[in-house]
């Protein structure tokens, strides 16, 4: 039986600001009901099924080997260039699927919005969790890809390396892609922007590359300032044989946390208009 | 006891943009910002300081016209969209039905599309779980569970839908015309479950144009008239002063109506022709059109068109679909145009009428009009004998039945 608590609740002009934790916590279910129903679509009517999530980054892994890891002779800190391509896109893809799934949610999903109350970030939040179901996948390769090369790993600093660089790709994700999903409300030209953003960024953050290639300073510095730059170094952390550099790691952090208050206030500003304009 | 629904001065304006979409364009925004002069807007108050209170357990209704704010109000109360003025207070755990089946997936099968829509209109997995088999059993769809929701007919769906809210159990219920879908057996057994609902306690707010629904489901109704709050009262006054109302103003003369600049749906303007001319007075036997003007985002392949004309009772005397009709309405498709529909003798009597329209695009229904125009029928002699039938028994004439005499001896 449901607690006989007065339930209250006022209905005004405009909503108050604040992450609305406890509605989000009430709604948990939805969340995952959400994610759920977002991976089921995803695979279903597909022939290779989950195997999508592994083949993704492995080919992509193989082409910028082939590429830049075998022509062009690109250092990668140490690490055998497959293990630092393939461990730098596996984060990426949580990246870069979320912010294009999350960016591409709320229209999506425009016509449940229009019909039903809950709380709308649940719709980013959960399309972002999806790519962190492909991240899952791809790690059944990661592992025998470790085993294979064996690079050194530090197991004590993996324990806590690896959760940390995810949740900063998770964070790093959530940002942007709530500041995206709410800007392709209001103005559809994001739907352009979004997979061109995509595809620049791959080559601005140093996943397929190392940032001690570039020769300037500043420009190291201005690269640092996209988030998934910590979440990546931070990840390859325990087996990568040179240590990142404190500063730009700051800068990366300080960047993250930034775009996320951003990403998400912006959001909250606008998401009680969402049904009037999507 | 304080009031379960508490609303107070509930306003909502609507900024219309003249020439765009609802959403801008980055480059409408950004050169208007630069210029510094304003959009080309206009407000629509679609509900003007609306105040009412509902007691715990009292089921009300709320009538009025297409585009009378009915949808708005109960927007805001599902909180999908802010009021502009005014707040509302609420006392009880809230769920909206402001359409069945919203968020079905057609990949997802029976079963898995049950527990995403019953969360998603906010029951919890338990609550699911417990209630799933009387679920599926009142919805009759048993054998199909595993079987993904594209391959069940639009009616198994539909009755998949009404199920899963039929079993919620908020302290307050928000309905809007969710009856007004699915076969005469089925509108029977979903009136049915509401009255349970309305007899087991609940509140209930209940948006319909079936008057007799209105007046036997709820004890007051209130009837809302271009945003304002026209009148209150017990359901069968309501329904009598709008009824009333609405004879005066009895047909749209001008035989066409154009949508409300604030409208959503892909319908534009409705015309109705008698004998190719765009009138609101017909006469009996004459060859009607109805045209649906449309505009819409995504081009529509197969355009399903269904009209009800109802007499001035509200009863329903002719629904014609083309659906039932082989051959397409159109080979290509379209993004806007019109959908024409041709009744080369039109069978009514002498008296008053109003149209339903139903607009979709085969899969589902895309708008639904109630009572979108209203028109007159003049008595002429348009039988073949130029004798006109008794309308005192019949409702619709049928023209074409075959008479003849043969002489036999009785079968035996």
């Amino acid at each position: 039986m449901e607690s006989q608590r007065e339930y209250f609740l006022e209905i005004k002009p405009k909503n108050s600001f604040g992450l609305n934790l406890d509605e989000l916590i009430e709604h948990r279910e939805l969340f995952y009901f959400f994610t759920w129903r977002d991976i089921k679509v995803k695979y279903k009517q597909t022939m290779l099924g989950f195997l999508w999530a592994v083949l993704q980054p492995l080919l992509l892994t193989a082409l910028f080997t082939l590429l830049l890891g075998r022509n062009l002779n690109i250092p990668s800190e140490g690490i055998d260039y497959p293990v630092f391509a393939f461990s730098g896109l596996m984060l990426w893809l949580i990246f870069s699927s979320g912010i294009t799934n999350a960016g591409q949610s709320m229209i999506t999903q425009a016509a449940v919005i229009r019909k039903i109350y809950f709380p709308r970030l649940i719709i980013p939040l959960s399309s972002i969790l999806v790519s962190l179901f492909d991240f899952l996948m791809s790690l059944v390769v990661f592992i025998p890809l470790l085993i294979y090369y064996q690079p050194e790993v530090e197991l004590m600093r993996a324990l806590w390396c690896w959760p940390s660089g995810v949740l900063l790709t998770i964070l790093a994700t959530l940002g942007p892609g709530c500041l995206l999903a709410a800007l392709n409300v209001k103005f559809r030209d994001f739907r352009y922007v979004i997979p061109f953003l995509v595809q620049v960024l791959l080559f601005v953050t140093p996943v397929i590359y190392p940032v001690s290639m570039i020769g300037q300073r500043w420009i190291q510095e201005i690269m640092a300032l996209n988030p998934m730059y910590a979440a990546v170094a931070v990840f390859r952390l325990p087996f990568a044989a040179t240590e990142p550099d404190a500063t730009l790691l700051i800068i990366s952090l300080v960047s993250n946390v930034i775009f996320l208050v951003a990403g998400i206030a912006y959001f909250r500003k606008v998401e009680s208009f969402f049904a009037d304009l999507a | 006891m304080k009031p379960i629904l508490e609303i107070q001065g509930i306003s909502k304006r609507f900024r219309i943009n003249h020439e765009t979409q609802p959403y801008l364009s980055l480059r409408e925004s950004l050169s208007g910002w630069m210029r510094r002069s304003p959009a080309v807007s206009e407000d629509f108050w679609a509900l003007r300081d609306i105040s009412f209170d509902v007691q715990r357990g009292e089921s009300v209704g709320v009538i009025g016209k297409n585009g009378a704010g009915k949808s708005t109000l109960l927007k805001i109360l599902s909180r999908i969209t802010p009021p502009t003025r005014g707040r509302i207070l609420v006392r009880g755990r809230v769920a909206s039905l402001l359409e069945v089946g919203t968020g079905f997936h057609p990949e997802l099968t029976g079963r898995e599309n049950v527990y995403l829509n019953g969360s998603m209109l906010g029951m919890r997995k338990q609550e699911i779980d417990r209630q799933f088999d009387a679920i599926v059993a009142f919805a009759g769809t048993e054998k199909f569970l595993d079987t993904p929701l594209k391959h069940y007919s639009s009616g198994m769906q539909l009755r998949l839908a009404f199920a899963v809210a039929a079993f919620l159990e908020p302290e307050i219920l928000i309905i809007d015309e969710v009856l007004a879908v699915g076969d005469a057996e089925f509108q029977r057994k979903c009136l049915g479950k509401m009255e349970d609902v309305t007899r087991s306690g609940r509140t209930i707010l209940f948006v319909s144009h079936n008057m007799s629904a209105i007046t036997r489901m709820c004890s007051r109704a209130l009837w809302i008239d271009q945003g304002k709050l026209a009148y209150s009262g017990p359901s069968e006054e309501t329904v009598r002063h709008y009824l009333g109302s609405s004879a005066t103003d009895a047909t749209d003369p001008a035989g066409f109506i154009v949508m409300p600049e604030s409208h959503q749906g892909p319908v534009q303007r409705i015309e109705l022709l008698c004998d190719g001319n765009v009138t609101g007075t017909l006469y009996m036997g004459c060859q009607m059109e109805v045209r649906v003007y449309f505009q819409s985002k995504e081009p529509l392949d197969s355009p399903i068109l269904g009209l009800i004309v109802k007499d001035s009772q509200q009863s329903p005397l002719i629904g014609v679909n083309n659906k039932h009709y082989s051959g397409a309405m159109t080979e290509k498709s379209l993004r806007a145009g019109y959908l024409s529909a041709r009744i080369p003798r039109l069978p009514l009597f002498e008296g008053q009428y109003s149209l339903d329209v139903h607009f979709g695009n085969g899969f589902h229904d895309l708008e639904v009009l109630r009572d979108c125009i209203r028109f007159a029928v003049e008595p002429a002699a348009f039988t073949s004998s130029g004798l006109l039938p008794d309308k005192e028994i019949n409702r619709v004439f049928i023209d074409n039945v075959t008479w003849s005499a043969h002489p036999t001896d009785i079968p035996s």
